[in-house]
């Protein structure tokens, strides 16, 4: 208990120095772009590939159990889209990205942690742990929301394929359950927890990354508890949002 | 110059740095030597604000280093060059990017300005061809001739080099030394090297401090070094065959 409590402390005096004036605002646009680029941009290969897979699987799932003549077969599309956009895009993409997103960070900035680079930067005058880690919060607090979309979109279009290449429901009443009772607000719901779920990926990584000691072991232990921790943070605030967002 | 002053420090509960005073001097190669675990890279990363002292004080010319916060440090760093021991430099820039990386920092210098500096430096440490390589792609050496440059491109008025020389073959070694050496001379430049290094010691040694267990052991120049009649400094300049040789051959 006493660990956790000093590791809060740890962490909120980390992010007081994160988030201290940036020493040249033209350097920290240049780094957000890169990062933009490595943290986002790469990540939606594995955000394509995985939406598409579950969209059709939820589709056929659906098709599947409700099988029965007293559930229009428009039901189908409706569930799948409430599947992507409430949870599956922003909690599930989100825990997929604290795997890729969360380990690079902490395996890179404690690489160049026991690597002295960091000290290097303090020695220079330079604050580390905002150079390092804000242009990282900021791309991807930015970015994975669009990963959260375009998750959406990716999703319910696999779905689609799915039923145009099965024929097991009729592709038209597929579409129908997707325009039925959709409101914006589901879309804000989901986007506004990515915003959160980014922001708690990026800076537990950091801050796994940021305190490692000692050799690449440690580099890789602060990988995965960078990566377990972001998860479990993700599900008790997925939890907390979706009461107070939902409710 | 540079200013120690009972310096005490501990980690856990075990003192490392048992009250040491020692003053490095301005334009000269002051060394600071010791067996591994002695606390000599402690000592050298106190002197340079990366540890924080737990008592005594650092002092720089007339300006006490250790009680300054981060933002007046940060006015004293821009005079601060060093270089580690791995090189440190940033895996994911260039040479140049890393030699570049201070002036866009600090400075408002045009982006041509900036390079023609960083050009100078990449010269005066014979790295001319290496601009766009990545530290992965350079050897041992060039990643500390990288690592000099980076640090006196904002031609600093203290520089800090621990080990220097570590992992370098014997020739490489001695092109590092005599580099770091000029350049205290060119520049007047406080200029302090952590090393375990007895032919670094003997070609620029110009005042050598010996940490023993964490204490200020003995201090002196090259000249005097062996023929100090220190049983432990004795026992760590010739633990080598070779320097026992040469001091046989001196008697």
């Amino acid at each position: 208990m006493l660990s956790i409590i000093e590791s809060l402390g740890k962490y909120t005096l980390l992010m007081q120095k994160v988030f201290s004036r940036p020493e040249k605002m033209r350097i920290y646009r240049e780094r957000i772009m890169y990062e933009m680029e490595a943290l986002g941009l790469n990540s939606i290969g594995l955000t394509a590939i995985i939406s598409i897979f579950i969209g059709c699987a939820v589709t056929l799932q659906m098709a599947i159990t409700l099988e029965s003549p007293f559930i229009p077969q428009f039901m189908i599309g409706y569930a799948t889209r409430e599947v992507m956009i409430l949870e599956f895009s922003s909690t599930v993409v989100a825990l997929i990205l604290a795997g890729k997103v969360g380990s690079n960070i902490a395996s890179e900035i404690g690489t160049m942690r026991i690597t002295e680079q960091i000290d290097a930067l303090e020695v220079m005058g330079v604050n580390s742990a905002s150079y390092l880690i804000l242009p990282k919060i900021v791309a991807t607090v930015f970015f994975f929301p669009f990963l959260a979309i375009f998750s959406m979109l990716i999703g319910v279009a696999g779905g689609y394929g799915i039923a145009v290449m099965t024929g097991i429901m009729n592709p038209m009443e597929y579409i129908d359950g997707l325009k039925y009772c959709f409101y914006l607000s589901e879309v804000t719901y989901a986007v506004t927890k990515m915003v959160f779920f980014a922001f708690f990926i990026t800076s537990i990584s950091a801050y796994c990354g940021y305190y490692a000691k000692g050799n690449s072991l440690e580099v890789g232990k602060a990988s995965t508890k960078a990566v377990v921790v972001s998860s479990v943070v993700i599900m008790i605030c997925n939890l907390i949002l979706t009461q107070l967002l939902r409710t | 110059m540079i200013k120690a002053e009972n310096v005490i420090k501990s980690f856990e509960g075990r003192t490392v740095l048992k009250d040491i005073s020692v003053e490095f001097g301005t334009g000269q190669t002051n060394l600071i030597i010791g067996r591994s675990g002695s606390g000599k890279t402690v000592l050298l990363k106190s002197l340079v604000g990366l540890h924080d002292v737990d008592e005594g004080a650092i002092y720089y010319d007339d300006i006490c280093f250790s009680k300054l916060d981060f933002k007046a440090r940060k006015a004293i760093r821009k005079d601060v060059g060093m270089i580690f021991q791995g090189g440190a430099l940033l895996d994911a820039s260039t040479v140049a990017e890393n030699v570049k990386l201070p002036l866009d920092l600090f400075t408002e210098q045009s982006e041509e300005e900036k390079m023609e500096r960083v050009n100078l430096c990449l010269k005066r440490v014979n790295l001319d061809n290496a601009h766009k390589l990545y530290p992965s792609e350079l050897s041992g050496g060039m990643v500390k001739r990288a690592a000099i440059a980076r640090a006196i491109v904002m031609n600093p008025r203290y520089l800090f080099c621990d080990e220097p020389n570590s992992g370098l073959d014997p020739q490489t070694s001695i092109v590092i030394d005599n580099l770091i050496s000029d350049i205290t001379k060119e520049y007047n430049i406080t200029t302090i090297i952590n090393t375990h290094d007895m032919n670094s010691v003997m070609e620029i040694g110009e005042k050598i401090v010996f940490i023993y267990e964490g204490n200020k052991w003995w201090e002196g120049s090259k000249d005097d070094i062996l023929h100090t009649g220190n049983k432990e400094l004795d026992d760590f300049v010739f633990a080598s065959a070779m320097a026992k040789r040469a001091k046989m051959a001196s008697k």
